[in-house]
């Protein structure tokens, strides 16, 4: 009992925090790269606009960066601290990737972080652009060894197992297993995505409000045209990252259409793609549901009569949790479905002339800021409790893989997890929207001063302006 | 019998525990010692002599915990389920010291106290239980068959807590210095004022635990004391003194880089002297690197990556260090 209630606090416990920290690298992988084309196009263009624009998001990337840098290295000892039979039975394998990831990632990005946020005065141009891209690249080869780890949890390969340990066999088949390259390159977009959605209704919020200025116009189309070129390219991306997952774990792809199979199945009518229902782990089917005939072969055996596995046909203990992946898996279609039609939406307002005007679009804009968050969080739910009760997909499960702690001591931590998350990063957040609400400042930036020390104070420090113009703000709207 | 992996790995994790001591040794003693300098334009100068490279100093403890995953999977669960609640403290204190960097400067005046608050804290429990967990790592931990068996709270013992608070002063003494180097004027008259305080607390702690030690363990009494190992080990204790009086001496003459340079070889020291202790054990008292070793496939693998790049890394860090070199003075260089 105190065994199930500990595994179950360990497992609250790093939901938590890994739910939390997902949120910022993938805002930072997205603005960094967001960052690196405005400063190009700057240097490029010599358009004041994209200086601007940088400048303005810059600071945003900084808070977002420190609360992923926090969050991020609680993860790094979260391996051992909650999941040490995982970290001695695996850590061969994951050990090395992560170590990777510190190499090759997180010393680039913190190396050219310090001359990106505080060397705009300090390097030449040229130099200011390429730590700006470094640090982009550094984000993205973050992505590639995290998601080459995680990718081998759920489908490993090029590997043995001596004496109830991992031992690498085949690096090259170890990292390039069989579901990294769609995972990988499905959250790279999500991230860009999510983050074009966060700056899009950035500007949607400030154009309703009337603040209307060139910048925030450009962000608002650069966001836009990310929606219109992006977001269905990523539907295509998730229909193969699916198919792939059928191929390898067909349990969570059953789970993900509520499918459960047996005699209720007829032969010759193909798989309905069930739209919305309950399952019901118990009775062993999705109650309450809609469904479309043959849709579900369409979509998953691109065949008019093709059936994919029920989950009757997997052993109950080898199930997930079913209700959680049914519908965290609709949640994220449905937001992915959502920002196609932003797209859609806004290419025809756009083709009208009415990009910047239409409120009903700005609004919807706006609403949709989240929603590239709330979708990696869902598919993010949908692949992880999807390969339940496995945390190696067919080596090793979740319960045999915890550290023996007592629910006394995780209890404690998890609070205090919970308690200090809450408080600093609804403070890094605020604090980040009260920068969005400052909006984009023309001609910020354009001082030439020449950053050696002892200049004056506004030149050099933006922020310090920012903080007093954000009282002035805060003001200003206590007296409207 | 080819490359001795474990020990390469085993060296380029020891190297990089030390680069994390020395360098965010000095970033959370600016912490530590921000309850000392009250103003708040000194505090914006003091915390952005550090803004640019904190977060590179800190990377070091990350890859302390990667490499430790790749190279000692054994030691790396062990040590991290057995100092879990210390850990976990740690790791809460690295969080409110690490946002405070972005928050405070972000936050209106009458916020600004929460996030100086944050960052001191932060700094004090980040380096406490730093030096709590060293100290209960080197008391050795309860294992048996590859698993810890001790209690949850078994580092509350004497030893650790004064390893905790030790290090507390460790890390002012190389804030102090750092920022004798970094500001001029009112804040580093401070600094020069409180670095010889802290430098004789460091030295009669630095001598309390170099008796406990030996008193604690024969045989890391036996390694120092007996012949001929103390001809080869008397160095470490004789450059400890040397630097003292080196130290006393720059501070009298108003030296502006020698303290801080000084301040890293008395910590280089302190830790050689750990490592002599310890040596070959890597989960003292008795597990040994050879026996905690990942399989040489993974040693091999990583250790490629780990070559070829730490030297990139040193590289491309000291440019940054050379980007933001010189005194940082008020209304200096944020963002």
């Amino acid at each position: 009992m105190t065994e199930t209630l500990a595994l179950d606090l360990a497992r609250t416990q790093f939901a938590f925090t890994i739910s939390f920290h997902i949120i910022f690298p993938a805002i930072t992988i997205g603005l960094a790269s967001y960052l690196a084309v405005l400063e190009g196009l700057w240097l490029y263009t010599r358009n004041t606009l994209y200086r601007d624009l940088y400048h303005f998001w810059v600071k945003i990337f900084a808070v977002n960066f420190g609360m992923g840098v926090v969050s991020g290295l609680v993860m790094a000892y979260q391996f051992g601290t909650n999941w040490s039979f995982f970290s001695e039975f695996a850590g061969s394998i994951t050990g090395p990737l992560l170590a990777y990831e510190v190499l090759t990632a997180f010393f680039l990005e913190a190396g050219f972080l310090g001359v990106m946020l505080f060397g705009w005065n300090r390097v030449g141009p040229g130099l200011h652009f390429f730590s700006t891209v470094v640090v982009a690249i550094g984000t993205l080869i973050s992505t590639f060894w995290i998601l080459a780890s995680n990718s081998w949890m759920q489908t490993p390969q090029g590997h043995e197992i001596v004496n109830g340990q991992v031992i690498p066999v085949d690096w090259m088949a170890v990292i390039f297993n069989p579901s990294f390259p769609y995972r990988l390159i499905h959250m790279s977009v999500a991230a860009f995505l999510a983050t074009a959605l966060f700056v899009g209704a950035s500007a949607a919020w400030h154009l309703l409000r009337g603040r209307d200025n060139p910048a925030i116009r450009k962000m608002f189309s650069m966001a836009m045209w990310m929606m219109v070129l992006v977001a269905p390219v990523q539907a295509v991306i998730g229909d193969l990252h699916g198919l792939n997952t059928l191929e390898h774990q067909p349990a969570k792809v059953a789970a993900m259409e509520g499918h459960w199979g047996g005699e209720e199945e007829t032969a010759g009518e193909g798989l309905p793609l069930i739209l919305f229902g309950w399952p019901d782990m118990e009775e062993e089917r999705t109650r309450f549901s809609v469904a479309v005939p043959r849709l579900g072969s369409l979509i998953l055996t691109h065949s008019w009569d093709g059936t994919i596995p029920g989950l009757k046909e997997f052993a109950a203990e080898d199930r997930p949790n079913v209700p959680i992946v049914f519908w965290s898996f609709r949640v994220m279609v449905g937001l992915g479905l959502l920002m196609i039609l932003l797209g859609g939406l806004s290419l025809l307002q756009r083709w009208r002339g009415r990009l910047y005007q239409t409120r009903w679009l700005l609004r919807f804009a706006l609403l949709m800021g989240p929603a590239g968050l709330v979708a990696i969080l869902a598919g993010w739910y949908t692949t992880e409790i999807g390969r339940q009760p496995w945390v190696v997909y067919g080596l090793l499960r979740t319960e045999d893989a915890v550290s023996p702690h007592g629910a006394g001591t995780l209890g404690v931590s998890l609070a205090l997890f919970v308690v200090v998350y809450l408080f600093v990063f609804g403070a890094g957040l605020a604090y980040m929207l009260r920068l969005v609400r400052k909006g984009p400042q023309l001609e910020e930036g354009a001082q030439e001063t020449t950053g050696g020390p002892g200049q004056q104070r506004h030149a050099m420090r933006p922020l310090s302006a920012v903080e007093e113009n954000l009282d002035d703000d805060h003001e200003t709207d206590r007296g409207r | 019998m080819g490359i001795d992996l474990p020990l390469i790995w085993a060296l380029i994790i020891g190297f990089g525990v030390m680069m994390y001591v020395l360098m965010d040794g000095f970033d959370l003693g600016i912490g530590i010692l921000y309850p000392f300098i009250p103003d708040r334009h000194h505090r914006d100068v003091a915390m952005n002599t550090v803004a640019p490279v904190w977060d590179g100093n800190e990377t070091w403890l990350v890859l302390g915990g990667a490499g430790l995953l790749a190279a000692f999977p054994l030691v790396y669960s062990v040590v991290l389920t057995a100092l879990y609640l210390p850990l976990i403290f740690m790791l809460l204190g690295l969080i409110f010291r690490g946002i405070a960097f972005e928050f405070r400067f972000k936050a209106r005046d009458h916020e600004r106290h929460i996030w100086d608050k944050a960052f001191i804290g932060g700094s004090f429990a980040a380096t406490f239980f730093q030096g709590v967990v060293l100290g209960a790592y080197v008391s050795g931990l309860a294992v048996e068959n590859g698993a810890y068996v001790g209690g949850p709270l078994d580092w509350i013992a004497p030893f650790p807590l004064f390893t905790g608070v030790s290090l507390v002063f460790a890390y002012a003494l190389l804030g102090s210095t750092w920022l004798i180097m970094k500001t001029e004027g009112e804040l580093q008259l401070r600094m020069f004022h409180l670095t010889r305080p802290l430098m004789g607390i460091l030295l009669a702690v630095i001598g309390v635990i170099s008796v406990w030690t030996p008193l604690r363990d024969p045989a890391i009494a036996e390694r120092w004391f007996s012949f001929p190992n103390i001809l080869w080990v008397s160095p470490v204790p004789l450059l400890v003194l040397g630097s003292a009086i080196l130290m006393h001496r720059s501070l009298a003459s108003g030296r502006q880089v020698a303290p801080f340079l000084l301040a890293l070889l008395l910590m280089f020291l302190g830790y050689v002297g750990l490592a002599i202790s310890g040596w070959p054990n890597i989960l003292p008292p008795d597990i040994s690197i050879w026996e905690a070793a990942a399989p040489p496939q993974s040693l091999g693998f990583a250790l490629v990556g780990a070559l070829l790049i730490i030297p990139f890394i040193l590289m491309y860090t000291a440019f940054a260090y050379y980007v933001f070199r010189g005194k940082v003075r008020p209304g200096d260089g944020y963002h």
